[in-house]
């Protein structure tokens, strides 16, 4: 019996090695900081894009919802 | 592996999100309407942005296409930052399987990323919130995250450690208990933004805070959940060829 509760326990889970993660870290980084500026801070208190507020507009109530500062 | 996941992590985002806005159209919306009403009718409405003349984006469109837009977006940038976190805290925080690390990291994220920076800056509806200190309310909004997030990796790291030597449950318990008391002492430091005007009503007010709050648990629980079960599809395939003894994959 003892045998079979050393074999029934928890199978290791799989570590995926930080070497594999890193590269894609960087990239999914980016852009999702690049996507959560534009609905978060575009046309707000920064303006990138000469659009006069056209995003800010565009996404105003899910800026708000979401809880960010929008004007 | 890191692909799959990060597509997973992204799909679930994308469901999140969707869902979040359903929740925030029906919960939230109405309070958003009445609060621009109220901008509208009162003195500053020519400051604020939102007056007749400067309708780039009309009100059907803002609270349809733009807030789908908007939280969809969100969930899916929220949802690829979210699967590299995972990938990053599977296997190394304990031996959880990936649904409940997926549930526990979606949990302990929302604290850190959403509710913490909420009780210092709560959401404001239109109409409350001066525009000319939009810059200054950006800057500590997103520092005081950025601070509560790098507490709560802190917190997450030494947890680890200690609970190797006091055990899981001291060593949880003290990581959160040093991470509240270092973002408390955090946000009593940080300057106070107080805006809401004598006249807005308190009523209006507590409606939409509490639908911006919900609508954010909404879309952070079905991020944990979707990709925890997704996760545990892809890992738990990953898993029976090289680690898992014959016999046992599968069985859960």
């Amino acid at each position: 019996m003892s045998q079979a509760s050393i074999a029934t326990p928890h199978p290791v889970p799989l570590r995926i090695p930080l070497r594999e993660i890193a590269p894609w870290a960087v990239f999914a980084g980016v852009l999702a900081l690049v996507v959560l500026f534009f609905v978060s801070t575009e046309a707000g208190a920064v303006e990138l894009l000469s659009t006069n507020g056209l995003v800010h507009e565009f996404v105003h109530d899910g800026r708000h919802l979401l809880a960010f500062p929008c004007h | 592996m890191m692909r799959t996941v990060l597509v997973r992590g992204l799909l679930a985002g994308l469901i999140a999100g969707a869902l979040a806005t359903v929740f925030a159209y029906v919960v939230g919306e109405p309070s958003v309407d009445v609060a621009i009403g109220l901008e509208e009718a009162g003195p500053g409405a020519h400051e604020h942005g939102h007056g007749a003349e400067e309708a780039v984006v009309s009100r059907g469109v803002q609270r349809t296409v733009g807030l789908l837009t908007g939280v969809g977006l969100y969930g899916v940038a929220v949802g690829g930052l979210f699967a590299v976190a995972f990938a990053f805290v599977h296997g190394r925080l304990g031996a959880l399987r990936p649904r409940l690390t997926a549930a526990l990291l979606a949990a302990g994220a929302f604290v850190v990323v959403v509710l913490v920076p909420f009780l210092k800056y709560p959401a404001n509806p239109p109409a409350v919130g001066q525009p000319g200190t939009i810059g200054d309310r950006t800057s500590l909004y997103f520092g005081f995250v950025a601070l509560s997030l790098a507490l709560g990796i802190v917190a997450a790291v030494a947890g680890r450690a200690l609970a190797d030597r006091l055990g899981a449950w001291w060593g949880g318990l003290l990581a959160a208990g040093g991470y509240v008391v270092a973002a408390a002492v955090a946000a009593a430091l940080l300057p106070v933004v107080d805006e809401v005007p004598p006249e807005f009503p308190g009523s209006v007010l507590w409606d939409f805070r509490l639908a911006s709050l919900a609508t954010q648990l909404v879309l952070w629980t079905s991020l944990g959940l979707l990709f925890g079960a997704f996760a545990e599809r892809a890992l738990r395939a990953g898993d029976t060829a090289p680690t898992a003894p014959a016999g046992l994959a599968g069985q859960r």
